[in-house]
């Protein structure tokens, strides 16, 4: 569970977060673009609490955005503690309104979704980024610079926000793929 | 009309395969649409300037009356079959996922070989491709490889019957970034 005494800057105290249900495609409010919040709604700090929750209690979910719980709103939460592909990790936080500001050094790689379980698909993405969004609850400015894992993660999350999976972003007719699970 | 509905009975393969000419697709999907089938699974790609088309699709018809129907475009140099399957239950993957990278001066015996030495180690290959450009020869394997298998030693073989094929051989870890 993430720690809601956690006073770092990324990541102010939040409340206890409630799981929320995730849509899965074909759902239409995965389709729509979201629109700007104030950070300091306290129904959008819920929505942050929230977020963070549900991506804990999702298996193998590093990444949520507030348009997969069906909440059409800029806000995503992401945490890549301790997976062995991050090389960059700012720990959990949640960003509203968020920017990518700067991406470069592109490459293509396999990515899945929570909202798509049964596909995968090749997808370019830049393996440097810097974003840039609000903090909610404190409405400070939070710049990150990343890479590599937390990069394409950050990148997944903003398409979100813009109504677009990685299905809209496949490199190719063959780049497209059933997910096979193996554990 | 009736409306749109989605079939559940037999479960049809169609092969349909031929000289290249734009609107092959549209025509063949909109007599399968005709007939109330519903395309699931497909891959459809062009093969040194050959359409090569299959997919598997659910319909009410059977195998012989969709061959019927589709009979009017083969009328047009393609060549087409239906057959009917039974419904597979998707097998567990049997190890972790690699892709194997092959590139060189074309001959025969390459495939044969090196997917020779993935099945040895019980290997299960989930998809391939290959392509012949002027010479140059690749292929592109998606392959399971059971945790049992020493990659190393798989790595070695290949490395041994590139060698002796001439070509160029590479084995990675095919990772999925989960989101």
């Amino acid at each position: 569970m993430s720690d809601p005494t956690d006073d770092s800057p990324r990541l102010p105290a939040l409340p206890a977060g409630t799981v929320r249900a995730v849509l899965r495609a074909p759902a239409a409010g995965l389709a729509v673009p979201s629109v700007d919040v104030d950070p300091l709604d306290p129904a959008v700090v819920v929505l942050a609490a929230d977020l963070l929750a549900t991506q804990v209690a999702s298996a193998g979910c590093v990444g949520l955005a507030a348009a997969q719980v069906g909440v059409p709103a800029r806000v995503f939460s992401l945490d890549v503690t301790g997976h062995p592909r991050a090389r960059t990790c700012h720990g959990p936080f949640v960003l509203a309104n968020p920017v990518v500001v700067s991406a470069t050094r592109w490459e293509r790689g396999r990515e899945g979704c929570l909202s798509v379980p049964d596909l995968t698909g090749d997808v370019k993405r830049a393996t440097r980024v810097v974003v840039t969004g609000v903090v909610p609850g404190t409405g400070a400015t939070l710049t990150l610079e990343t890479d590599g894992f937390e990069a394409r993660a950050v990148q997944h999350e903003v398409d979100h926000l813009d109504g677009l999976l990685f299905l809209d972003r496949v490199a190719g007719a063959h780049a497209l793929h059933p997910r096979r699970v193996y554990l | 009309m009736t409306g749109p509905s989605v079939s559940q009975g037999r479960l049809l393969v169609v092969t349909i395969v031929g000289h290249d000419r734009p609107g092959i697709i549209a025509r063949a999907t909109g007599v399968l649409a005709e007939l109330g089938a519903n395309l699931e699974d497909s891959s459809m790609t062009i093969l040194r300037g050959h359409f090569a088309m299959v997919l598997v699709a659910s319909a009410e018809v059977t195998a012989d009356e969709a061959q019927s129907a589709l009979a009017t475009l083969a009328g047009t140099s393609l060549s087409v079959s239906v057959r009917e399957v039974p419904d597979e239950s998707v097998h567990a993957p049997v190890g972790k996922p690699y892709l194997l990278s092959v590139h060189g001066a074309d001959r025969p015996g390459i495939v044969s070989t090196v997917t020779a030495q993935l099945s040895d180690v019980g290997g299960n290959i989930t998809d391939l491709t290959t392509r012949l450009a002027d010479g140059l020869y690749v292929l592109v394997v998606e392959v399971e490889v059971p945790d049992a298998a020493d990659v190393g030693a798989l790595t070695g073989r290949l490395a041994d019957v590139a060698r002796d094929l001439g070509v160029d051989v590479s084995l990675r870890a095919l990772d999925t970034d989960d989101l």
